[in-house]
């Protein structure tokens, strides 16, 4: 049957920043599928030029609310790289944690208040707390606790304070890493089994479609890549992180106010799905365990699975948490100073993973200790050109199940990616024409 | 009596003090017993005609944003400010600092001229602001007391003192002693001094408080090394609108 499709859904909910759905078919002709993204610009290269690097994470904290704790890290580091700014292994090791709640903190709000409506048909997450409540306390509990790890390393979740170019301003006492630890090793534990349960129950929802693309995250050989390890692509491999440009050839397109990127294809995706297909190996055995009860395995091709991916990181970031406690307080935590003397000014790179994907900071410094130049590419940019392929290949596919069905799929394909629209525009304005 | 409803609308922003209120997570069910939430877009699909309170962050930056910040006016009894980009521009600011050619070259080069914008400006520029709600992000205990004193009819609490007050209240040890730069003198308090807290200086997040001795509070930081063109440059993180270049 040759037929006419017109979806067009504007200002999408349950994500983050404003982006539209298009897809237009004539005569059974897919003209157009993809999403528009219409957030406002926030202008961060430039209005980071002339500021000094005491400031700069500060600064681009505020490029997201729900990635700042990432952009902090990548942030950090690029200054640390530039600077020549050395930092003790307690950093990194307080770092790392942070990491891990971040990333949980995030994934456990996105899989289970925003994208789990759509597997029990609501339109957010408020009905459940009559229908699933105990699900949802779990949920809530869960994401306290990350918040918890925020506030008492970095004294606030979003947009944490203490994390500075050389190390830390302030630290817990030992007594309250230890509860803190306690508190994940009981109850965070049994929360996540629970909701891992609970979303293995709801697997059969998971839309059926596939496309193999590009992955690309951060790799490491000693730990599943997040805060530190080369760039790896799963077609043509490893990259050191100066070579991050030839990675990501970003691009403007019209339709879109942040731009697109793309590799060894025509798009790459990112996130914790690139992640799971690049650094399996890495997981920690429970973080594997979940994976096999929610029938994840690698390679996986179905962007709607990133969803599912998160969950297992869930598990595996809550475990590697409270080991990582564990050693720093086996270590004894030490009150230390930041390292702020510079002991060279020019380029440096830092390069994290934060819970939507593989994040690049760029900045040039001065002798004075002010940015010259700055380039940081956010995740959900990335994403972008790999969201409008798959649209592109699947409204062929399911085009005779009816247009609300149709728009319904589209919707919660854009979701799976758990896009961070206002990350990704970080710097750019289009104006449409409608 | 029915419920008051709510909304919360996101403008130029990076969407951090919704998330704080969704961190929320010990009283965001007491809450829900209180308030009908009829829009969240970043959490729910429903929309609205009439909102007993509504909630803006962010700042305004495009003509799209004015047309949408007058329509959520119109339908709007109390209108809330929510967080430093929306009360007085906050990080947004920095923009206008920057010949506005100048910004859009550095950040699309040749393809400038695709791009319009304008320049930034906080939310009470373009419609009437009944309350504002500092902070970047705000702080979710000022939140819920404006949310509560709102929905019983009472007027909020506003902070005008400094932060120092309160950060000599917590007995913080004062981070310019400790050779740092700190904007606490001239910002106005309702974080608890958080960040001082912290072992960071303030970062004058919660804006300039409005009987500002501005001439008292540079000489006091130039007591302690630090020149006026820095300390005007610090204040302009978060009040670049307020302070001029
Ligand atoms: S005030 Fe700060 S936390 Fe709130 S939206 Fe603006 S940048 Fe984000
Ligand atoms: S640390 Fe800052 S806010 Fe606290 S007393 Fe000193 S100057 Fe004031
Ligand atoms: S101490 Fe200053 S920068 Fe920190 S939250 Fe308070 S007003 Fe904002």
């Amino acid at each position: 049957m040759k037929r006419d499709l017109n979806i067009k859904v504007k200002h999408l909910t349950r994500v983050e920043g404003h982006g539209n759905i298009v897809v237009d078919m004539k005569n059974g002709v897919l003209q157009k599928a993809q999403l528009d993204i219409v957030e406002a610009p926030r202008f961060f290269e430039a209005m980071l030029k002339g500021r000094n690097f005491h400031e700069v994470a500060i600064i681009t904290s505020r490029i997201c609310g729900i990635c700042s704790l990432g952009h902090q890290m990548s942030s950090l580091k690029a200054t640390e790289d530039a600077l020549g700014l050395e930092v003790s292994r307690q950093t990194e090791l307080l770092r790392r944690i942070l990491v891990d709640g971040a990333t949980f903190q995030s994934n456990t709000l996105h899989s289970l208040f925003l994208a789990a409506p759509d597997f029990l048909n609501v339109g957010s997450v408020f009905p459940l707390i009559n229908t699933h409540k105990d699900v949802v306390l779990a949920a809530l509990r869960l994401k306290r606790l990350a918040n918890d790890i925020g506030d008492l390393i970095s004294g606030r979740a979003i947009h944490p304070i203490s994390c500075v170019p050389g190390g830390f301003t302030s630290f817990p006492t030992e007594a309250a890493l230890k509860a803190l630890r306690d508190k994940m090793a009981t109850e965070g534990l049994k929360d996540a089994t629970f909701i891992v349960d609970v979303i293995a129950s709801l697997a059969d929802k998971i839309p059926v479609f596939e496309r193999e693309t590009e992955y690309i995250s951060v790799k490491s050989d000693q730990e599943y890549g997040f805060y530190d390890g080369l760039i790896f692509s799963s077609d043509s491999g490893s990259y050191e992180r100066d070579k991050y440009l030839d990675v990501t050839n970003e691009f403007v397109v019209e339709h879109s106010s942040g731009k697109h990127a793309r590799f060894n294809r025509s798009s790459y995706m990112v996130g914790a799905l690139a992640r799971f297909n690049n650094s399996y190996d890495q997981l920690r055995p429970l973080g594997k365990d979940v994976a096999a009860k929610l029938g994840l395995s690698v390679p996986n091709y179905n962007p709607y699975m990133n969803t599912i991916a998160q969950v297992v990181e869930v598990a595996n970031c809550i475990d590697n948490t409270i080991e990582l406690i564990d050693t720093v307080l086996a270590e004894g935590l030490k009150n230390e100073k930041p390292n702020q003397e510079p002991t060279k000014y020019g380029r440096g790179y830092g390069i994290t993973e934060v819970p939507r994907g593989i994040l690049f900071h760029d900045y040039t410094y001065n002798r004075q200790g002010n940015i010259e130049k700055a380039n940081c590419i956010i995740p959900t940019g990335q994403n972008l050109a790999n969201i409008d392929e798959d649209m592109k290949k699947l409204v062929p596919e399911i085009i005779e199940e009816g247009k609300e069905k149709i728009t319904h799929k589209l919707e919660m394909l854009v979701r799976a990616y758990d896009p961070c629209i206002s990350c990704s525009v970080h710097m750019l304005d289009v104006e449409f024409v409608e | 009596m029915s419920k008051p409803k709510v909304a919360f609308f996101d403008f130029t922003s990076c969407e951090g003090c919704q998330l704080n209120k969704l961190n929320l997570e010990n009283d965001l069910l007491a809450l829900l017993e209180l308030v009908d939430i009829v829009e969240f877009r970043e959490a729910m699909d429903d929309k609205a005609d009439y909102y007993d309170i509504a909630f803006i962050e962010g700042s305004i930056s495009t003509p799209s944003c004015i047309e949408r910040i007058h329509k959520i006016r119109r339908k709007a009894k109390i209108l809330v400010a929510l967080g430093a980009c929306a009360v007085q521009g906050g990080v947004n600011g920095m923009k206008n600092l920057h010949p506005a050619d100048w910004v859009k070259e550095e950040v699309y080069g040749e393809d400038k001229y695709l791009f319009p914008s304008m320049p930034v400006q906080p939310v009470g520029a373009v419609v009437k602001v009944d309350y504002e709600i500092r902070g970047c992000p705000m702080s979710t205990p000022e939140f819920l007391h404006v949310l509560k004193s709102l929905i019983l009819g009472r007027k909020p609490e506003i902070f005008d003192h400094a932060v120092c007050v309160e950060c000599k209240l917590k007995e913080n040890e004062c981070v310019l002693d400790k050779g740092m730069f700190c904007l606490g003198p001239v910002t106005r308090a309702g974080c608890d001094a958080i960040c001082p807290t912290f072992g960071q200086y303030c970062t004058g997040c919660r804006g300039v408080i409005s009987n500002v001795n501005e001439k008292g509070a540079i000489n006091m930081l130039k007591q302690h090394g630090f020149s006026t063109k820095e300390a005007l440059k610090k204040m302009q993180m978060f009040n670049a609108l307020e302070i001029e270049n």
